[in-house]
């Protein structure tokens, strides 16, 4: 039976006068009734002003002239921001290169992260000590790391050239990490695997624990090794997460910023490279907006990046289901 | 021709293949706070070496004193500013989440499912792309260039309300919340002597996960607090790093400081981290 059908107490016989009897039934009233609300309005409230209005108000600035150096020069701009975004070489530049390095990192994530989860998935010795090792990328600061990252990918003195060199590459001509579009993206998708696999790698270890041991048994019957056990049962099976986790890279990853920012030799102007090579969407919109003080403008990528996301998450989505559950 | 394995797999031991692996795993997760602790430690003659360095030096104070000492960085202040932030922006996570879970969990009133739905279903909004407009309100709010506009979006969140909730609801018997009720406990005191003693597992867990992606949080930091007196210290770590001429050793060893606290909270929390991260995989 429900809380709030209860009538209240009578009146004690200590305190039996009308007026504390109202009281009392008013002050029950207002506990069960209008105090669950309050408990829960602090998130709605602080959601509303931080969350949802900077969202919505986002679409009206984009609409709009709106400089940060220039408090006159305002006024609506109909869809002169995004009519401009269509020509804009920098903004395709930068959409491709977020695809790019997305491709770069998620997928390399995202099978490390299952291969990585199976191993954590056996009875081990110091089950916490591994579990929580894979975390240590993930909890250094992603500032930090994409700074040690920049000077591991230096060309005169880097360690992945020497690396190279110690397998024969590039001894006599050292790779400039940051000339080309391919090397950049993949220096900066090194660092953006480094951090999230193993975070992820727990999302699906979580997921591999919770499947019935039945399912297992019944395989085996057909003769199932580790390796078919792994991508025949474990997979399919944590089909779920797995599409959870494609849809969280993708509204990360193409919202990638810190990386690409920190990598630049001087991270404060937002290029995103000499030539933009590896400059990211979010770095534009940071540039357009902070740099460049058109907060007009920025607002209207924005929101072009919300919609790009929308429907990648839905279609990375509906892949992975089709992809997963076909075999 | 394959060996026939009749367990699941998280029945089988682990062989020296699965421990090597993993061992490899380690090394490829450790090395990189490894080498920016021998970096933080070295010369800048030891840098420009070839091969690179691999052992630690005797710099690391040297290299300290200049970071701290270093004009127009405010690293000191940073570090602090970033504490500050962290804490009360963790310390209001968990009141509010916890007291919104506990309503979701165990109070009844009109319209609790569909608004617990809106909270599972802000999880899925990028807050990122609202940052333009989040800039100008903060404009007007006068709060630009302080610590408030970094700490205000923070103070709750709609993962750790779903967390509490999902706690809660486990953890705290519905009859106990009632019979308290009859003996006439008000709501927040069912909450306080009930509730609060039953999660502080879920509060050590939603603490950690918090305190550690406030501090590590850069864009929005950056664009509100960059260029001012009271950077975040990934603000400050990345005006190190700007200018025309970065000197590595430098900046490591400010990256380094910067990356202590959060080691140590993951050599104290880690369980609570692994086990807050994994149970909010399943649900």
């Amino acid at each position: 039976m429900s809380l709030t059908q209860l009538r209240p107490a009578p009146p004690s016989p200590q305190r039996p006068t009308a007026s504390a009897g109202k009281a009392t039934l008013w002050w029950h009233r207002f506990d069960t009734r209008t105090v669950p609300y309050l408990l829960i309005a602090p998130f709605f409230v602080l959601f509303a002003i931080f969350g949802l209005f900077p969202l919505i108000f986002n679409a009206v600035v984009s609409l709009r002239h709106w400089r940060l150096d220039d408090a006159d020069k305002t006024g609506w701009a109909g869809a002169e921001n995004y009519s401009r975004l269509l020509t804009d070489a920098d903004f395709w530049n930068a959409l491709f290169n977020t695809f790019g390095i997305f491709i770069l990192s998620t997928v390399p994530q995202l099978v490390l992260a299952l291969l990585i989860a199976n191993l954590l998935n056996h009875r081990l010795r110091g089950t916490t000590f591994w579990r929580v090792a894979v975390l240590l990328p993930y909890v250094t600061p992603v500032a930090a790391s994409t700074l040690l990252f920049a000077m591991f990918f230096q060309t005169d003195s880097g360690m992945a050239n020497w690396f190279l060199s110690l397998v024969g590459f590039g001894e006599e001509n050292p790779l400039n990490w940051r000339a080309e579009k391919w090397s950049s993206w993949i220096a900066i998708a090194t660092m953006v695997n480094w951090k999230w696999i193993g975070y992820n790698a727990l999302l699906y270890l979580s997921a591999m624990q919770a499947i019935p041991r039945d399912v297992y048994e019944a395989a085996a019957v057909d003769g199932a090794g580790p390796q078919r056990q792994l991508w025949q049962i474990t997979v399919p099976m944590i089909q779920p997460v797995v599409i959870f986790t494609v849809v969280l890279s993708t509204i990360g990853g193409l919202q990638l910023f810190n990386e690409p920012m920190l990598f630049d030799e001087n991270p404060a102007l937002a290029n995103g490279g000499s030539d933009h090579q590896w400059q990211t969407i979010a770095q534009l919109i940071y540039q357009v907006g902070w740099r460049d003080y058109n907060l007009g403008y920025a607002a209207a990528m924005s929101w072009a990046l919300f919609l790009i996301i929308l429907v990648v998450a839905a279609i990375n989505a509906l892949l992975t289901r089709r992809f997963g559950g076909g075999r | 021709m394959s060996v026939v394995t009749s367990r699941a797999p998280q029945d089988t031991r682990g062989t020296w293949k699965t421990y090597l692996s993993l061992s490899v795993a380690l090394l490829l997760s450790a090395f990189p706070l490894y080498w920016m602790f021998v970096i933080a430690t070295s010369t800048d003659a030891a840098l420009g070496k070839y091969p690179p360095v691999l052992i630690p030096s005797d710099q690391f104070m040297v290299n300290l004193r200049e970071v701290f000492t270093l004009q127009n960085v405010y690293f000191a202040a940073s570090l602090i500013n970033s504490v500050i932030v962290a804490t009360v922006v963790t310390a209001s996570t968990l009141f509010f989440c916890s007291l919104a879970g506990f309503a979701f969990a165990k109070l009844r009133f009109k319209g609790r499912n569909p608004l617990m739905f809106v909270v599972i279903l802000t999880l899925t909004v990028p807050n990122q792309l609202g940052v333009v407009a989040l800039y100008i309100l903060m404009g007007k709010l006068q709060w630009n260039g302080t610590l408030i506009a970094v700490i205000a979006p923070g103070l709750v969140s709609a993962f750790g309300v779903f967390y509490m909730r999902q706690f809660i609801d486990h953890a705290v018997p519905g009859e106990l919340v009632e019979a308290s009720r009859i003996d006439g406990a008000s709501t927040m005191r069912v909450y306080w002597s009930i509730v609060l003693p039953a999660i502080r597992p879920a509060l050590a867990v939603l603490g950690l996960l918090t305190f550690v992606a406030t501090w590590n949080e850069f864009q929005w930091p950056l664009i509100t607090l960059g260029g001012t007196e009271y950077p975040t210290s990934m603000v400050a770590l990345s005006d190190l790093a700007s200018g025309n001429f970065v000197i590595y050793r430098r900046v490591l060893a400010g990256a380094f400081v910067a990356t202590v606290p959060l080691l140590l909270l993951l050599v104290l929390g880690g369980r609570q981290i692994v086990r807050g991260i994994m149970e909010g995989a399943v649900k």
